[in-house]
């Protein structure tokens, strides 16, 4: 649950997150003009539930099964050596040489672990695309990336906290912004 | 004969909070690691494992820093696998052995790794034929150490390795019954797998020549065999340790083909063993005198995926000693 602390405003439900992810599904559809090339990599963690949403509702809309990978990009962060955590699995089923990749997070702040998140991927082969989507674009960005693709725009403060709890990592699914007293 | 050569225990430092990471400075043994902090090892080992199936097998993850492996005893795989390691995590690794170092015009160790931690080392990898040279050094700088086998005392990383293959072989190491086969006595390889074994819940059982098998040993809590085809019944995983051919010259043994014929691995042997047992080796073999040619090559060897699976061990633990460290810096 949120901090107790903080006051937590619920900002999206489980209806408006299906309804953003429906849309974004649809998005990348119509922009690639199909799916038939896209590969969709969920950033550890919750970017992989909604990498594989998102694999669903595509199947659904196109008939098409795209691969899902995920991604951890722990090693490649610029603050590697004073955060600590676990190394989670990078595994992409497919060669991404030549495939668009759909990177999929739950939120978009400075943009660092985008950052990071490409040069994982170019370790891991040469995309013909990179594009970036996420559950929700906080703003405050520090680097020059941005994402083709938005659930919900919710302008928040530095101070203020984002927590997209999903149904199978937290038992629910809603976003609230926590607000420090 | 010492039977176990083993550290005292001492205050291990507690430099950060668990949090999926190790709760000490350095690896010096596996006695006195927690369950707990080997399962971490293990868990970030499968990850780091993925990168040597890369096409590009470098992650920018250790970039400025240096690692160093300060080797008093001669090794090829152990050395490579660290250097490799580092390599692939971008950090700068020197390697120095003793012949051909200041250590050859009498400098203590004392002084090599102080030298070295001045020079802005930010981590040792040293293997010492003395027993408890690793936590000396550990004790002298403040940078990370880690026991790249030392003496005839332990040889962690191997231990780790080890286990971290049983799991992926087996899908778990709980229950399994192990039989390591050899020189017992001076082997740091088979000591790091008996720690990490029972720790790690499995059933141990060793078996050597009287001679080789140091007294005492069962006290810690595995069985003791001097009968191959007894202690061979049933078991899950044989870990065949090399004998090293010296011991033969000061009498530990008769020949080289008693020593064959008693206590040598074949596919006759094995039958014995649980259905689908696996067959482990430290390296380097011996073919022919403590593990037939034929084991060394059939499918349920993992010889080769032990030395795969060194390099992503030695990865983790490069990553969870030296990670984490900058914010005090």
């Amino acid at each position: 649950m949120p901090v107790t602390e903080a006051a937590a405003v619920l900002v999206m439900t489980e209806d408006d997150i299906r309804r953003a992810l429906t849309r974004v599904a649809h998005e990348i559809v119509e922009r690639n003009r199909g799916a038939e090339d896209v590969v969709l990599v969920g950033i550890q963690r919750k970017g992989v539930p909604l990498a594989q949403r998102l694999q669903a509702l595509i199947r659904k809309i196109e008939g098409v099964e795209v691969p899902v990978g995920s991604l951890d990009i722990t090693l490649y962060r610029d603050d590697v050596m004073s955060r600590r955590g676990e190394v989670r699995s990078t595994q992409v089923p497919v060669d991404v040489t030549g495939h668009i990749v759909v990177l999929v997070d739950e939120v978009f702040f400075t943009g660092r672990t985008i950052r990071a998140a490409l040069d994982a991927v170019t370790d891991l082969g040469r995309p013909a695309a990179v594009q970036l989507g996420v559950l929700v674009d906080r703003g405050h960005r520090e680097l020059p990336i941005r994402p083709d693709y938005v659930g919900k725009n919710l302008p928040t403060s530095r101070r203020e906290h984002v927590d997209v709890r999903l149904r199978e990592l937290d038992g629910e699914d809603a976003v609230y912004i926590d607000k420090p007293e | 004969m010492a039977i176990i050569e083993a550290p005292l225990e001492r205050e291990i430092e507690v430099t950060r909070e668990t949090g999926g990471m190790l709760r000490r400075k350095d690896v010096l043994d596996l006695q006195w690691m927690e369950r707990d902090e080997i399962e971490t090892v293990l868990r970030n080992t499968a990850s780091f494992k993925e990168i040597l199936a890369r096409p590009i097998k470098k992650v920018p993850t250790l970039r400025g820093k240096s690692v160093v492996t300060l080797f008093y005893e001669s090794s090829t795989r152990t050395r490579t696998s660290f250097e490799l390691a580092g390599k692939m995590m971008s950090a700068d690794v020197v390697n120095i052995s003793a012949a051909s170092s200041s250590v050859a015009k009498g400098e203590s160790l004392k002084d090599t790794a102080l030298t070295l931690e001045a020079m802005g080392m930010d981590l040792i990898v040293i293997r010492h034929p003395t027993s408890g040279a690793p936590d000396y050094v550990a004790q002298t700088v403040r940078i990370p150490v880690i026991n790249a086998g030392d003496g005839m005392h332990e040889h962690p990383t191997q231990g780790l390795l080890d286990l971290y293959t049983l799991r992926e072989t087996k899908g778990r190491i709980e229950g399994l019954k192990v039989l390591i086969v050899g020189d017992l006595t001076h082997s740091r390889v088979a000591r790091s797998n008996v720690w990490g074994l029972l720790k790690m819940g499995a059933e141990v059982r060793l078996c050597g020549p009287r001679t080789l098998v140091p007294l005492g040993i069962d006290s810690l809590g595995v069985r003791v065999y001097e009968d191959l085809d007894e202690a061979m019944q049933g078991v899950d995983v044989v870990n065949v340790l090399r004998i090293q051919l010296e011991r033969q010259e000061k009498g530990l043994f008769p020949t080289l083909r008693e020593y064959s014929e008693r206590w040598g691995v074949s596919a006759r042997r094995l039958q014995r063993a649980a259905p689908g047992v696996t067959v482990m080796h430290p390296g380097p073999m011996n073919r022919g005198v403590e593990i037939s040619p034929e084991v060394a090559d059939a499918g349920y060897s993992v010889i080769t995926a032990q030395v795969t699976n060194g390099v992503a061990v030695r990865m983790a633990l490069l990553y969870l000693l030296l990670g984490g460290q900058g914010g005090s810096i």
